[in-house]
């Protein structure tokens, strides 16, 4: 009978499988957690108490906002870090309790179309908006 | 019959098994992650919603218009504050990661998190309501 183990310090056992994914990704959801809280509060703040609140927003609000390059890269980033923060939160959500493989699977394939697709459609929006559209 | 590396103070029997029952720093990760995913379905539709920009100006009028009333209103205060809780409850999370006398002191900036929750939901309420109440009093 044998055991099957490896002498201590042999070298090609440890960090075969191992990568620094998950160290990224505790590092990301702090820094971006960190600009989020200045893009997000600002936002909610700006929009739900300066400006008056769901009342005064129409087309022309939007169309005002956009119209400086400041405000549309403000939109931008906070679009990209809190899909992805919001997205990489979800993920470990699904990671810890999701049971079996197939549905642990699937729910992040959900997760990422859906991620693609806010991403996408909200750059592509924020690029190509037009103040003179037809009604 | 205690499990590896939970002491013994902190977890009951209950069929067998053994409940986790942390003190209140389980409560603030579990109240980290509720309104950490609402906030993100939240942001899902508000992104669908704010392309329709790109529809018509008359398609996103109209969509918007049906926010405003008290209903959604009352549920933007309560995105607010789960935001709020977030970011607030973020840096407390940040500062006992990066911080040397973070672990120290999580359960005093638990109690600042909440108490700055408060103080800035206050008047965040009144000043998201006020058109609301006001219209709802019959003023105009």
């Amino acid at each position: 009978m044998s055991l099957a183990l490896d002498k201590p310090r042999s070298p090609r056992r440890p960090s075969a499988r191992r990568s620094n994914g998950e160290l990224y990704s505790w590092l990301f959801m702090r820094l971006s957690g960190l600009l989020l809280v200045v893009l997000v509060l600002g936002h909610l703040f700006i929009m739900n108490i300066l400006d008056g609140g769901v009342h005064k927003i129409n087309f022309g609000f939007v169309a005002g906002r956009w119209a400086s390059p400041f405000w549309q890269f403000w939109d931008l980033a906070m679009l990209w870090l809190a899909q992805i923060h919001g997205g990489n939160g979800v993920r470990t959500v699904i990671n810890d309790y999701a049971r079996k493989d197939s549905t642990r699977f699937w729910l992040k394939m959900l997760l990422y179309v859906s991620m693609v697709l806010i991403i996408s459609l909200g750059t592509f929006v924020i690029f190509t908006f037009d103040p003179n559209i037809s009604n | 019959m205690t499990s590896a590396g939970a002491p013994e103070r902190s977890g009951t029997t209950r069929g067998g098994g053994t409940l986790y029952r942390g003190d209140l720093g389980m409560w603030s990760w579990v109240a980290h992650r509720i309104t950490g995913v609402l906030t993100f379905f939240f942001l899902f539709t508000h992104v669908l919603d704010t392309a329709l920009v790109r529809v018509s100006p008359n398609a996103y009028d109209a969509v918007i218009e049906t926010y405003k009333n008290p209903v959604v209103n009352l549920f933007e205060v309560g995105l607010v504050g789960a935001v709020l809780y977030h970011a607030l409850n973020g840096i407390r999370v940040m500062l006992v990661d990066f911080w040397e006398k973070g672990a120290k002191y999580q359960r005093a900036m638990l109690w600042t998190v909440l108490g700055v929750w408060v103080l800035v939901m206050i008047p965040g309420f009144y000043f998201m309501m006020e058109r609301t109440i006001s219209d709802l009093l019959g003023g105009h």
